[in-house]
């Protein structure tokens, strides 16, 4: 331990180690494949297969990847403020009922293309707004904002059953949810897209907020490597005191992180509710949020990483519902377990193999300076 | 005399509701105080009752059902110190994992080991923990005043009940008066100074990740073989964070933990009972709300209305001995 590590090379530490994490953490999930009676290697192909072995599949594939790209930017936009937000599930809650107000009020009246930008805008000043407390907490009075996230996402979710289930249920209608949104509140799909490269999509709910999320994450890339903003937000997460020192201040720039980070939770709420359900129903966010968790994580909050793992974990959501027709054993829970695993090894245990990917780097760089095996062995031992 | 009868019954499911937060949020207490900071507590609770469930189906003891509860809960928790001590983690980072990893498990190895949806088959009365009458409760019962409060509000409860209250002292002796607990404190202020003293700053957190497993463990079992009769999929439904709500409710003190652990047990109470009557004044009060009080009264807490929830001072900071 007492020897200085070499740096690793840009190449291993974004993409070799993030992957060694990612094959660890599934192949313990291969384990507990294992443990219930199925063969690990059969469940990945039939969930390779679901994923992507026809148009429906990868229009669904797309489809929940949509809902990861914005979870994952919103705890990546945090992540660089140096800030744990665990409230994007409460944030994409609340985000719905910004959907809500421009489907339910202007779905009838205006077109889809107007009524979009509205949405959009809603959604994101909803989901702002329920990030801004814990925001406000953490910047003016030092409460942590991991708890008072956790503790708004509870209260999100009582909020949203107690409008569902009351003031916005259909009239005459048991389930609680909102009426069906007008022509103007429901978006085109994208079954063109995947026309363009051969595929066939019938009933995926594939729509154009996947191209939003792309977008937001071009643009999340934008705000934080290319403006004054980002470099401060970076700046605070590296260095709270250098922040400080260098006149940024810290109320500001936590306020608007969060805001940010809360605006796209909240944009989240427009794919399955305008995109998909044309209502919204209770639960619509079914653990988006916490996966956004692994997914940034994995993508190293990185947007262009942020986007490959929400793809990864559009995969595993639609392969794991597939998968479970033919091993009744396995459900979508197995997806959960696999999200944790992911969230241990490539968050939590994250520096585990570092030292020994390094130990092997330095050796295998000082190798090709002095291919003394005199050398070689020194540093072996 | 009704309303006497009613108010004892509200007390007494006050108690049965305040157990398993009780529980949950001492072992987050011995964690937090230590500088090891447990979003974790709801997952290895709910590992633990079903881990409790499962084996009081397979054995047909709760003795044994505690027993797997403790061992599984307390295997979670070292994963969590592996994570955040031995290879300095993000705490929060691990709980959150160890959160997922014990609810896509306990359904899909319940599914797969009792095929009855991810929930436990229902256990007898024998594979349970029952309440216990505590002597002379019958021959008291009919004293007024007295006589219904001891035998409603403190006899009949499972014994992991009165476990987990006699935690409260316990816990307290255990850390205001053994050295083991001045050191536990030590080491969440100060981690430094207790490297200093020759005290392993590893080691003393590995032991208070532990006990923090095992209380989980017993809340677990609490859940799965005394409250209920069996475990249930997503059985926690959220107590692992009131008891972390709790117990910065508390301040991280013992007693105080116990107090806001029966506020919190008696919201509870208040909102099941009150589904579908109407307050004088104010009319109904949605359950909703009703539930997420804890949460609120917790953020208004952490807002510094109520006095300053001030954490231990080396929470969440992984210890790096110097060189």
């Amino acid at each position: 331990m007492s020897q200085p590590f070499a740096k690793l090379p840009a190449w291993a530490d974004y993409g070799l180690l993030p992957l060694i994490n990612l094959i660890v953490a599934f192949l313990v999930a291969g384990l507990v494949v294992l443990l219930v009676g199925e063969s690990p290697i059969d469940a990945a192909i039939l969930m390779v297969k679901g994923a992507f072995g026809s148009g429906d599949g990868v229009g669904y594939t797309l489809f929940y990847a949509t809902n990861f790209i914005f979870t994952g930017l919103c705890v990546a936009v945090a992540f660089h403020c140096g800030l744990f937000n665990i409230g994007g599930e409460g944030q994409a809650y609340i985000g719905g009922l910004g959907v809500a107000l421009i489907g339910l009020g202007l779905g009838n009246v205006l077109p889809w293309w107007l009524a979009f930008p509205l949405a959009i805008i809603a959604s994101a000043i909803f989901g702002a707004l329920w990030a801004l407390i814990p925001a406000w907490l953490q910047a003016k009075r030092g409460s942590h904002v991991v708890i008072t996230t956790i503790m708004f996402n509870f209260i999100a979710a009582s909020i949203m059953v107690y409008l569902l289930v009351g003031p916005l249920k259909t009239m005459g209608s048991q389930a609680p949810e909102t009426r069906v949104f007008g022509e103007g509140g429901q978006l085109p799909g994208l079954g063109w897209l995947l026309n363009v490269v051969g595929l066939n999509m019938r009933s995926a709910p594939l729509n154009i907020s996947f191209l939003l999320a792309l977008l937001a994450a071009f643009l999340v890339w934008v705000l934080i490597w290319r403006t004054k903003l980002g470099y401060e937000i970076r700046t605070m997460g590296f260095s709270p005191k250098a922040a400080r020192y260098a006149g940024i201040s810290e109320l500001r720039i936590i306020i608007i992180t969060m805001m940010i980070s809360g605006a796209l939770a909240g944009m989240m709420a427009l794919n399955p509710i305008m995109g998909a359900q044309h209502r919204v129903q209770l639960d619509f966010v079914a653990g988006a949020g916490f996966v956004g968790i692994a997914v940034a994580l994995m993508g190293r909050s990185h947007p262009a990483g942020i986007v490959l793992a929400a793809i990864l974990f559009g995969m595993l959501y639609q392969g794991g519902a597939e998968i479970a027709f033919d091993m009744p054993n396995i459900s979508r829970d197995m997806i959960v377990i696999i999200q944790g695993l992911v969230i241990l090894f490539a968050g939590a245990l994250e520096h585990m193999f570092r030292p020994s990917l390094q130990r092997i780097f330095q050796r295998f760089g000082r190798a090709k300076r002095e291919p003394a095996p005199a050398v070689i062995a020194g540093g072996g031992q | 005399m009704e309303s006497f009868t009613t108010i004892l019954q509200l007390f007494d499911s006050t108690i049965r509701l305040s157990a398993p937060l009780l529980l949950a949020c001492l072992a987050g207490l011995y964690s937090e105080r230590a500088g090891i900071f447990d979003i974790g507590l709801e997952g290895k609770m709910l590992a633990g009752a079903f881990a409790a469930g499962a084996a009081a189906t397979w054995f047909g003891s709760a003795h044994l059902a505690l027993l797997a509860a403790v061992l599984v809960s307390v295997a979670l928790g070292l994963v969590h110190g592996f994570a955040s001590i031995t290879h300095r983690g993000n705490q929060i980072v691990s709980g959150v994992a160890i959160n997922f990893i014990a609810a896509g498990t306990t359904v899909i190895l319940g599914q797969a080991w009792f095929s009855q949806g991810g929930r436990t088959p229902s256990l007898p009365n024998a594979a349970r923990f029952n309440p216990i009458n505590l002597p002379g409760a019958s021959a008291l019962k009919d004293v007024p005043i007295i006589g219904p409060i001891y035998f409603e509000l403190i006899s009949g409860h499972s014994i992991l009940v009165y476990l987990a209250f006699a935690m409260v002292p316990f816990t307290w002796w255990a850390l205001y008066r053994t050295r083991f607990g001045l050191r536990l404190r030590a080491v969440g202020e100060n981690p430094a100074a207790v490297d200093t003293a020759g005290v392993s700053v590893p080691w003393l957190r590995y032991r208070a990740v532990i006990c923090c497993g095992v209380l989980c463990g017993v809340a677990g079992a609490y859940l799965a073989t005394a409250q209920g009769a069996g475990f249930v999929k997503d059985m926690t439904a959220g107590k692992g964070y009131i008891a972390l709500a709790a117990l910065i409710f508390a301040k991280w003190r013992p007693v105080q933990a116990m107090f806001a652990c029966l506020l919190f047990g008696f919201l509870d109470a208040v909102a099941i009972r009150m589904q579908g009557h109407p307050l004088p004044l104010i009319g109904e009060v949605p359950v909703q709300f009703m539930q997420a009080l804890p949460y609120i009264l917790t953020v208004v807490l952490l807002a510094g209305f109520i006095g300053k929830a001030i954490p231990p001072k080396a929470g969440g900071v992984a210890y790096v001995k110097e060189r």
